[in-house]
């Protein structure tokens, strides 16, 4: 076990803190030197910003001892995937087409953090744009699952997601268009949450897929993800599709109370591809939820088959219209000696977008072209319609939905980079989420062949309560989320 | 189904504005075929009468259109390859 503050929860760092029996910069250097011992074995920083952390600490610090009130992350170190602008620190999105950018201003995600106390050590790697499921397409290099070095942290937000397990930092932010929180915490053996579509402002955050992006937290427990989750959800006047709606009661969340709680689990959905051993974690992480209090029947979601295919013509058709910004003009490299602006795009486009990247932008462009965009992107469309209608009917009669995070644990790294159709199918389970613009929670449910598993828990829109209720019930139950990788 | 040759890669990456490779265009267009033959099964799905959906929010909130500050000029163009006289530079683009 990590002992010192580098092992503590960020709900118990806050603890100390607030009773000021340890100060924000002794948190802080503590996680700089676990970072300083750790880092190099798993690579999942892009950059670290101690000097700017240690000024933010000192302030804090300094209004604590005014004998002024703690805020709600006061002295929690975060660290922030590098799709989200951070104040004075660059956003590469994982790409060179983004290398040297500087934001001037700063995503509503992090400012939330930040004015509630929280102290921001840096920007972790990520699949470029975050399109991937590995961290193995940052244009920089890949990040190592803290579990087993051979392996992938999961993707896209993987860097965060390995920052938390090695005890870098409590919690991280990432971003999930298809699973990109999600799986990263099934693979490195954390708790994940997947917001509503609308919960968290998306201003500031890096667009990929518009209609499926989200904001959330990577923790070690469902308690650390409720405090992140307090910050973050709220409508922002920056962000029109951010959400209104009455936010959770956390505490009572918290609370765990898995009485009366109905489960549902599509059955047919899980029959083929899942490993054996990852199907054994999952039954007995639903005897768990029932040894809790609640009870577990089957549901039928008839076009969850069709969720990957909608998925990768959606979130493609979206992310070509949104990566048509980088054109070499208003920010970002560009190419030199070229004298003509078609020239200027389509040089500056080939220089700074890696294989993954174009291939979507192929992929999605081919989905919206004349011709094609009533066969393909019209039709992903309508199916995306039956996938929320499958959800909708489901949820009549049942709280929450249970399935495993991924069908496997993480792969090696190298396994899949030859094959994206395999990669894609990994995602299998995250994705419907998205798609529905449901919320979403990994729960660390033990390890298959070694290595950390999840169990994934899906919630009506906005019914994060339910979710974090179900998650905390879990975690009560459970002690896989005290299990920490041999580093 | 789609019959994705080096031709659809080179016309839809002349759409997107991606100069690729030779390489680039044989791979893509084996991996897009093969991704496209995956994605055939949407195709005998009946989503007659089914609408589009196009973002998982019903009801959209409108704001008032009132003027409010937006990023100063220069930081807008402080992360330009090139600008000048408060615009941003481009090649020549009319001959």
């Amino acid at each position: 076990m990590t002992s010192g503050l580098a092992g503590l929860t960020a709900s118990e760092i806050r603890r100390r803190v607030a009773v000021r029996e340890v100060s924000c910069e002794d948190v802080l250097r503590e996680h700089l030197d676990r970072i300083t011992a750790v880092e190099p074995m798993v690579d999942a920083f892009l950059f670290l910003s101690a000097d700017r952390a240690l000024d933010r600490a000192r302030r804090l610090d300094a209004t604590l001892a005014d004998g002024g009130p703690a805020p709600p992350l006061a002295g929690v170190p975060v660290a922030i995937k590098d799709v989200l602008h951070v104040d004075g620190l660059p956003t590469t999105c994982g790409s060179r087409i983004l290398e040297g950018y500087r934001p001037p201003f700063a995503a509503t995600a992090v400012a939330r953090l930040e004015a509630r106390g929280a102290i921001v050590v840096g920007k972790t790697n990520m699949d470029e744009f975050a399109m991937g499921s590995s961290t193995e397409n940052s244009a920089y290099r890949p990040t190592r699952n803290p579990w087993d070095r051979e392996r992938v942290p999961g993707g896209s937000s993987g860097g965060s997601a390995a920052a938390v397990a090695s005890r870098m930092v409590p919690l991280a932010l990432g971003s999930d268009t298809g699973g990109s929180i999600r799986q990263p915490a099934a693979f490195c053996g954390l708790t994940g949450l997947k917001p509503t579509w609308g919960r968290v402002s998306r201003y500031g955050l890096v667009a990929f897929a518009s209609s499926l992006d989200q904001v959330g937290p990577l923790a070690r427990t469902v308690e650390d993800a409720a405090l992140a989750s307090s910050a973050l959800f709220g409508p922002d006047p920056l962000d029109a599709t951010s959400a209104g709606e009455p936010l959770p009661d956390f505490a009572r969340a918290l609370e765990g109370h898995a009485a009366g709680l109905r489960v549902g689990v599509p059955w047919d959905f899980l029959a083929e591809g899942v490993d054996a051993q990852t199907l054994v974690r999952f039954r007995e992480s639903l005897a768990a939820l029932e040894s809790a209090g609640a009870s577990v029947s089957g549901v039928a979601l008839p076009h969850l088959p069709h969720a990957i295919a909608t998925y990768y013509l959606v979130a493609t058709a979206e992310a070509s219209s949104n990566l048509a910004r980088y054109d070499g003009v208003r920010y970002g490299r560009r190419a030199p000696g070229i004298h003509d602006l078609g020239g200027l795009y389509g040089e500056t486009r080939d220089l700074g977008l890696g294989a993954e990247v174009k291939r979507r932008i192929i992929l999605g462009t081919f989905a919206l072209s004349s011709g094609y965009y009533d066969a393909y992107y019209l039709r992903a469309q309508k199916v995306r319609t039956l996938i929320r209608r499958d959800f909708g009917a489901a949820f009549s009669g049942c709280d929450v939905i249970a399935t495993p995070t991924t069908p496997t644990p993480a792969f090696r790294l190298g396994e899949k980079t030859g094959d994206p159709l395999q990669m894609y199918l990994a995602d299998i389970f995250t994705v419907p989420a998205n798609l529905a613009g449901l919320p979403g929670l990994s729960l660390p449910c033990g390890l298959a062949h070694g290595l950390p598993v999840g169990l994934q828990l899906l919630a009506r829109p906005f019914d994060e309560e339910t979710l974090l209720r179900a998650g905390a019930a879990f975690q009560k139950e459970t002690r896989h989320h005290e299990l920490e990788p041999p580093l | 189904m789609a019959r994705v040759t080096v031709g659809t890669v080179e016309h839809v990456a002349r759409l997107a504005r991606l100069s690729l490779t030779d390489g680039e265009k044989r791979l893509f267009a084996r991996q897009l075929e093969e991704i496209l033959a995956w994605a055939e099964s949407l195709q005998a799905l009946d989503t007659s009468g089914v609408p589009p959906m196009s973002h998982p929010q019903d009801a959209r909130a409108l704001r008032e259109d009132e003027p409010r500050d937006s990023l100063p000029r220069e930081s807008a163009l402080g992360q330009a390859a090139e600008a000048g006289d408060g615009l941003f530079r481009v090649p020549r683009v009319i001959g």
